[in-house]
């Protein structure tokens, strides 16, 4: 059982924010990193279906620079077995059908039984990179997946539409199915795995042609504030004296 | 050049998503064509029949529900067809199924969760959140003459009005469903209903720790509110999904929203932003929430929360 997990490094804004000089990205001394929410449980599925089936392999693969290795030392520390890095300079801030070209040509190569991606990252939000990527792979796929049962040939998965609505479909595999948050609970890394990770394989790849970018940033911006809320002052006491007073005037009547 | 919009239906009902693609079709302009796939799509085309759609495509498929291999079979058979300009689909979980393979498959321009779009001198424009909402893009399609485009919910109003669209059947040949819907999982009823309740108090990752849970369940009793959450709080298992307030939750509309420790992801928002006042205690001062909430707070939600339970 060959499984490949796609992970991304994603980025976090803090309280202040600049951009970068042609102000196409946020400034990424303004960002704190870390493993892609969605992937660590994306991880987690595949390390549990390795573990279910009894031997196999869990591939990390990550399009990102050399600094994007932290993710992927994260989720080789959950228990992982070796990654892959794919980069060109192109792939900086790249549109996610752009991604998924460089990951597929990675994915290809490693013929895996089952390839699992998150369903988003937090920073671009695109829920793109995964669909396009099993379209790539020539792979049957579902997207926002909250339950797998692998059978023989096919797969059971649950489908988290709005409302909470669940749609029970069967899938053909080899297949990509791209994770949703709430499926399991990803295990903690312990210090131990942290560093025994950093033993484990990255091979670093460089990407080929890649083709005509899907869409450009052509700038970021803070948004205009509009209305926004009137902001309340004060000590605790106070703004909580001052939540009540508009709680009993907006609930009355 | 035309605009195609994709109709989104589940279990028969048409899904109000389908007419704000209506709405941003109209504002760029062009004629709309409106497909609706469906096992007998005439028990759609009323319902998308308003004002400004020219023409709506009706698609007989062998499906009653969505899977992806034949809405992308389809709609990449109408866009060979047609040729239009843009393809607006909901950002929707259907959607992420397809949106972006066609993309890929057919070389197209592409971007979801767009808020917003323009035509500046023939290309088009898209406008979408970065970094948890704090900034936003312009995004644009160079090379590009035709673009996928997901929309986000809830961004441009419903179309209204009845229309005069032509219909037109158009039959498309899909053949091998690799991923097929079998059935539903029925919600679980819950102890509470949330879209009913005049004051909500939600809560969100703000709290830590699953012990600090019960403090707030005791706060809501307090003060006369239902407690709600954010998904954080329903992944990590501790409140039934009945509680959650979000795009994959309940879309709620209470006269009055306190989130405590909620920043405000825009799924969250796209269930809360029409509640009749919103205040927001958060410690982060750019927490997306302030954007939507009608007062806010920037201060520690456990003082807050403690200064209030005495309130009462």
């Amino acid at each position: 059982m060959k499984i490949v997990v796609c992970v991304k490094q994603v980025g976090a804004l803090g309280d202040e924010v600049e951009f970068t000089e042609d102000e196409r990205d946020v400034d990424p001394d303004y960002l704190d990193h870390a493993l892609n929410e969605w992937d660590s449980y994306a991880t987690e599925e595949a390390l549990r279906v390795r573990d279910a089936a009894g031997d196999g392999e869990v591939v990390v693969v990550s399009a990102g620079d050399e600094d994007a290795e932290d993710a992927m030392r994260r989720a080789l520390a959950m228990g992982a077995d070796r990654g892959v890095r794919v980069w060109s300079q192109e792939l900086a801030g790249a549109d996610p059908i752009t991604m998924a070209r460089a990951l597929a040509e990675v994915v290809r190569g490693e013929s895996p039984d089952l390839v699992l991606c998150g369903v988003q990252s937090s920073d671009a939000v695109q829920a793109a990179t995964g669909t396009a990527l099993a379209e790539l792979l020539g792979l049957p796929r579902v997207a926002v997946v909250t339950k797998l049962e692998l059978g023989d040939g096919t797969a059971t998965v649950h489908r988290e539409l709005e409302g909470g609505l669940v749609d029970v479909v069967e899938v053909d595999t080899p297949c990509l199915l791209t994770i949703q948050t709430g499926i399991n609970e990803p295990r903690y890394a312990t210090l131990r795995a942290i560093k025994q990770a950093e033993q484990k394989e990255v091979e670093v790849r460089e990407a080929g042609e890649l083709g005509a970018p899907a869409a450009r940033v052509r700038n970021m911006f803070v948004p205009p504030k509009g209305e926004g809320a009137e902001m309340i002052g004060g000590s605790s006491a106070e703004i909580a004296r001052r939540i009540k007073e508009i709680v009993d005037e907006r609930t009355a009547g | 050049m035309s605009i195609l919009v994709v109709a989104e239906h589940v279990r028969g009902e048409l899904r109000p998503v389908t007419l704000e693609l209506i709405s941003a079709a109209r504002e760029l302009g062009g004629p709309v064509a409106v497909a609706v796939l469906a096992r007998d799509p005439s028990g759609f085309t009323d319902a998308v029949n308003v004002d400004g759609v020219d023409e709506i495509l009706a698609v007989p498929i062998d499906q009653e529900e969505f899977e992806n291999d034949v809405y992308q079979q389809v709609v990449e058979r109408l866009i060979e067809e047609r040729s239009p300009r843009a393809i607006l689909l909901g950002f929707t979980v259907n959607a992420m199924a397809y949106g972006p393979a066609l993309a890929a498959k057919l070389g197209l321009g592409f971007a979801s969760d767009v808020f917003a779009v323009r035509d500046e001198a023939g290309a088009l424009v898209a406008e979408r959140s970065y970094y948890g909402a704090k900034v936003n893009g312009e995004v644009e399609f160079p090379g590009h003459d035709q673009v996928v485009l997901l929309l986000r919910a809830t961004a441009w109003p419903p179309a209204e009005g009845s229309g005069a669209a032509t219909v037109t059947e158009v039959a498309v040949p899909a053949d091998g469903s690799r991923a097929r819907h079998q059935g539903w999982v029925e919600v679980q009823a819950a102890d509470v209903d949330i879209t009913t309740a005049d004051f909500l108090l939600s809560v969100g990752r703000g709290i830590g720790e699953k012990e600090n849970l019960e403090q707030f369940e005791e706060l809501a009793k307090t003060i006369g509110a239902t407690l709600s959450v954010s998904r954080p709080i329903v992944d990590a298992g501790w409140m039934p999904s009945a509680r959650q307030v979000g795009q994959s939750g309940k879309t709620v509309k209470p006269k009055v929203y306190l989130a405590l420790g909620i920043s405000g992801a825009v799924q969250h928002l796209a269930g809360m932003k029409t509640s009749g006042t919103i205040i927001a205690v958060n410690t982060d001062p750019e927490a997306a929430i302030f954007n939507v909430a009608h007062y806010g707070a920037v201060a520690d939600l456990f003082e807050v929360a403690e200064e209030l339970e005495k309130l009462y």
